[in-house]
């Protein structure tokens, strides 16, 4: 009796909750696997996709958007092995497993600790409260391959933004098979989408982009490109966030930075009178 | 002009007819903010009124005021007085104006009238069981009466706050017009005792009641409760008398009353009637103060600007 | 009968202005290296007030030195209690010489006497006294245990609200141990300068403030020095993005405060008065010179000709004129170039179609002045829809349904600041949460605390200035 033949996963874009192919028709051979190269096209394509879920994301409740990040975690603790075949350690897996959870409760958390009332001096109500800054493009880390996904997008959507996120160009398949995760775990299309291929092909498209409200660059190793990508987001003022340093510790406490410095704070006043 | 007032305009005249529309169409008026109202009064009450315009302000108060005793201890002599400082505040000086009317109680009118008659000074009267109003509306014409029969020709009545307060308001339009009817010729103000109406939307919605029922003059305080004129107050009757001349072409007047004591107080209601309402309304015929003390320190900030030299209170008469 | 309020002018003697100011480097005034100047002068007369030096490189290099220096000796490591008395002491001394610091501001900038006695020099004392209470409770402000200090942070302030703005940079900034040097406007460098001897005053240690004052050179050779940490600035979007670009790929922490064309709403339920008041103190406000100008009216349909009418009664009230008159309201504009700047925008705006309105206004001959104007008939496609104009001129569009209110109130690359005038509390909290700007102002305009962040969303910048919001930009967080 001749073996099973087995059948093979095509590893594709995830943009606006689907899984398409390149626009250009690329794909590369990365982890012995042929995996989309995403253009420049795809690339806005995937930040339109984030634009248009801006809306619904940014406008679920905190505890929705809290339970919808607790069953990505459900999710991905079910396909443990699945990322163990592809190469990511089992403590990864877990840890990632752990980091959403932890970020899925700062979803109704967060605007009590970052935000709150200020005693201004007078007969006014003054409230501060953190918002989502919109859609934020992410150059991921190059590793670790899944943790260090998680660690920037988990802390980027859990307050409503959406994302459009360059995968690690070398491990891209542990960010496609994540996409796949999303896909199933109730998250609404577009919130996460995740270009696979040259960081150096669609980071500068994503970065000069005046769609974009802000740029992740913790996964840029090259100080030049960095400094190129951070001068093309001052066209439309983009919050950026520089590069981690190389020996970032993905697996320690990541503090509340990576979420606030990807929100507003609005501050309304309001008289108080009869 | 206010959209309701725009949209009422044909029908004004007939609101007083029904309680609903009376109703719908007071509580349709535009809100009041009180921090807003509030803090534009004060920012009037910043101005910097100096030299000439001070001059000019202190005489035209003085024209304004209605020299006032309401007290139960009031007397013919008390009143004749107090008439003949109306005549003249300033015996030293003969430039010095009258003073708008002479405001009592209508058991005192005759005396009163006695002094002023032949002069251009008007002769006010308290009337309808002022300061409560708590008596029979019968009682309370009839008192309205006798007061213009004694020579009153400005009646000082209070409206039925109890009524505007429980939502009565064609109750309350009603009485207003059963007084104007009562006063003839004599002038109506009708007084809104804004310290009981607790916000600046009631003081609007009692504004507007009074103007549709026929009041000439629109006035804050009896003087008899805790708190009587306030700028913010003055400033919102004072947008309704602009925006009801603005709906129905009939200008109506206003008087603060009770609690303004000095020149500068008395300016700070000139410079927000100048600010708000404009020129029409600088004129005694359309604005007084009610008042008694403030006389006084009109009259010595007024010798200030004319001698130089700060006089003190016994430089002037005490009636 | 007409009422004229005779002129009142505040005295000027309380200034007693020097004819030179050299650079305030190190605790001292300094000749700058290179020994050029320029003149500040009276907007509102064209009169000379002071010559200023004008700092070049080298000045600021070592005007950076001198604040590293005090941050690594003596300000970083001083207690957070003792920073705090500092400060407590600069706010007092603020308090007790607000008068002689307002009529300069006055002088200096054009804006009306009661605006910088009553607003300005308030908020500017307020400001010194929240943050020099944060400068012990550092660890309370929710940024960690332990929050350090950035080290030399490079601050340029526009001319709009010369020391309130010097205010909200120096006060986080020495609350969190960091140390400064400050570049002013080159319009308006006076209060600045007056601000330093009070640094003296307090024996504030030298080189913790340090101000260097000149043009858009010296601040961009502040900004750009190798040896600054931290950058802030408040003005146009155009430098921002410039210095944005300038710091890429260092390690400078940023925040900027830029431009705005802020949406003012008024539904038709409105308490109109006061609608109209803040309209009115939403754009002629300090000359419209306020980045968070209402300067959009977004008017509903049904009551945009009563509004209108009020508005322009209103409007005819304003008293234009002498800035130091206790009765202006509105003073002169700060500079001719910006006069050129407003002229143009509105010029642009009659010939795009839109009709102008001014009430009728005596303006003085000499200085330079803009009559408070408003247009109507403005579509969201006019030049004076989209472009911050930073002047007295407010553009009137209307609108039909809350949704409509929203999206044109949002449709713009600013994000600073917006207006709602509504008597329905739940009209309220939608329209708010759906405006994408950093202050959202309900029923009022135009009010600042030090308690209360200020900031804005997309092309306004980004970061906060004021309350517990503050600190962050100055933290190492």
């Amino acid at each position: 009796m001749s073996e099973r033949v087995a059948v093979r996963k095509t590893y594709k874009l995830f943009i606006g909750g689907k899984f398409p192919r390149s626009e250009s028709g690329r794909s590369y051979l990365v982890q012995s696997t042929n995996v989309s190269l995403a253009s420049r096209k795809d690339a806005r394509d995937a930040v339109v996709a984030a634009r248009a879920a801006v809306k619904g994301w940014a406008g679920a409740t905190a505890y929705n958007r809290g339970q919808i990040l607790y069953r990505v975690a459900e999710m991905l603790e079910g396909r443990r092995e699945q990322f163990v075949a592809l190469g990511v350690p089992g403590d990864e897996v877990d840890a990632a497993v752990d980091r959403w959870v932890w970020y899925a409760g700062w979803a109704d958390k967060l605007p009590q600790v970052y935000g709150g009332a200020n005693p201004v001096a007078g007969p006014y109500f003054n409230l501060s409260a953190p918002e989502p800054t919109g859609v934020v493009a992410v150059v991921a880390p190059e590793a670790p391959a899944l943790l260090g996904l998680v660690g920037v997008i988990a802390p980027a959507i859990v307050t409503g933004n959406t994302v459009v996120v360059a995968a690690s160009p070398t491990q891209p398949l542990a960010a496609v098979t994540l996409a796949e995760v999303l896909a199933t775990s109730d998250l609404p299309g577009g919130v996460v989408n995740i270009l696979t291929g040259r960081i150096a092909e669609t980071a500068p498209t994503l970065a000069a982009h005046l769609d974009v409200n802000a740029l992740d660059l913790t996964g840029v190793a090259d100080a030049e490109l960095a400094a190129e990508l951070e001068v093309r987001a001052a066209e439309n003022l983009k919050r950026v966030l520089r590069p981690a340093p190389a020996d970032h510790d993905w697996t320690a406490d990541p503090g509340l930075t990576r979420m606030t410095r990807l929100l507003e704070t609005k501050t309304v006043w309001h008289p108080k009178g009869v | 002009m206010t959209a309701t007032a725009t949209s009422a305009r044909s029908d004004l005249t007939e609101l007083g007819r029904s309680e609903t529309a009376l109703r719908a169409f007071l509580h349709g008026l535009p809100g009041v903010d009180q921090v807003g109202a509030e803090q534009r009064a004060a920012q009037l009450g910043t101005r910097s009124i100096k030299t000439t315009a001070k001059a000019q302000a202190i005489d035209l108060a003085i024209r304004m005021v209605d020299l006032t005793t309401l007290e139960g201890a009031d007397t013919p002599g008390k009143v004749r007085a107090l008439a003949a400082k109306a005549l003249r505040p300033d015996p030293a000086d003969p430039t010095c104006p009258h003073v708008g009317a002479v405001c009592v109680y209508p058991a005192m009118v005759p005396h009163v009238a006695e002094v002023l008659r032949g002069s251009a000074v008007h002769l006010a009267s308290v009337a309808t069981a002022f300061p409560s109003g708590q008596a029979p509306l019968e009682v309370r014409l009839a008192d309205t009466r006798a007061a213009v029969a004694a020579g009153a020709d400005e009646i000082d009545m209070v409206i039925n706050r109890g009524a505007f307060l429980a939502g009565r308001y064609a109750e309350v339009h009603d009485e207003i017009v059963a007084v104007k009817e009562a006063c003839g010729d004599a002038h109506l103000k009708v007084i809104l005792e804004t310290g009981e109406l607790a916000t600046y939307d009631n003081v609007r919605r009692a504004s507007w009641l009074a103007m549709l029922a026929g009041g000439d003059f629109i006035k804050t305080s009896t003087g008899k409760v805790p708190v009587a004129a306030t700028l913010p107050v003055t400033l919102v009757m004072l947008e309704a008398v602009r925006d009801f001349r603005a709906a129905t072409g009939r200008q109506v007047g206003v008087k603060p009353a009770g609690g303004i004591k000095t020149t500068k107080d008395a300016i700070k209601y000139l410079v927000m009637v100048d600010e708000t309402v404009g020129a029409d309304w600088l004129d005694p015929d359309w604005f007084r103060f009610g008042a008694s003390s403030l006389l006084n320190d009109l009259l010595m900030q007024r010798t200030k600007l004319t001698t130089g030299v700060y006089p003190g209170p016994d430089y002037f008469t005490l009636d | 009968m007409t009422f004229e309020y005779a002129p009142a002018p505040e005295s000027r003697s309380v200034v007693d202005l020097r004819p030179s100011y050299g650079l305030f480097v190190d605790g001292e005034f300094v000749d700058p290296a290179g020994g050029g100047s320029f003149t500040s002068v009276n907007p509102a007369s064209e009169e000379v007030l002071a010559e200023v030096a004008e700092a070049g490189a080298q000045d600021v290099d070592r005007a950076v030195r001198a604040a590293r220096t005090a941050y690594e000796k003596v300000w970083g490591p001083m207690p957070g209690r003792d920073r705090a008395k500092y400060l407590f002491r600069i706010a007092r001394i603020i308090q007790e010489r607000s008068r002689e610091l307002a009529v300069l501001e006055s002088l200096d900038n054009g804006k009306p006497i009661r605006e910088s006695r009553d607003v300005d020099l308030p908020l500017v004392a307020a400001h010194f006294f929240y943050y020099a209470g944060w400068a012990d409770k550092l660890p309370y402000a929710g940024f960690g245990p332990d929050p350090k200090p950035l080290g030399v942070a490079a601050q340029v302030i526009p001319w709009n609200f010369p020391l309130l703005m010097l205010a909200w940079k120096i006060a986080p900034a020495l609350a969190t141990g960091n140390t400064v040097v400050l570049k002013p406007a080159e319009t308006t460098p006076l209060t600045a300068l007056l601000f330093a001897e009070i640094c003296q005053q307090a024996e504030l240690p030298a080189g913790v403030v340090n101000i260097v004052t000149g043009a858009g050179d010296t601040g961009r050779a502040l900004v750009e020095h190798p040896g600054v940490d931290k950058v802030a600035f408040t003005g146009s979007t155009e430098v921002g993005r410039a210095i944005a670009r300038s710091v890429a790929g260092t390690r400078k922490k940023v925040t900027l405060e830029l431009g705005g064309k802020a949406a003012n709403i008024v539904y038709d339920d409105a308490p109109i008065d006061q609608a109209v008041e803040g309209i009115v103190n939403g754009i002629f406000f300090n000359q419209g010179h306020v980045c968070c100008a209402g300067s959009r009216l977004l008017v509903q349909e049904n009551v945009a000709d009563e509004v209108l009418e009020s508005l322009k009664r209103r409007m005819a009230r304003l008293r234009v004129g002498d800035p130091l008159d206790k009765n202006t309201d509105v003073g002169a504009i700060n500079s001719a170039a910006q006069l050129a700047r407003i002229r143009e925008l509105a010029d642009a705006g009659s010939a795009e179609g839109a009709q102008r309105w001014s009430p009728p206004c005596e303006l003085p001959e000499r200085g330079f002045w803009f009559a408070p104007t408003i247009f109507t008939g403005v579509t969201q496609a006019h030049r004076i829809a989209r472009e911050e104009i930073f002047g007295p001129v407010l553009s009137v569009l209307t609108f039909r349904t809350p949704a409509e209110a929203v999206e044109k109130a949002n449709n713009t690359p600013y994000g600073l600041s917006a207006g709602i005038w509504t008597d329905k509390g739940s009209r309220i909290l939608w329209t708010a949460d759906r405006l994408r700007a950093g202050v959202v102002w309900a029923n009022t305009f135009n009010k600042f605390d030090p308690t209360s962040p200020f900031g804005g969303y997309k092309e306004s910048g980004y970061g906060r200035e004021g309350g517990r919001h503050g600190l962050e930009g100055y933290l190492d967080v």
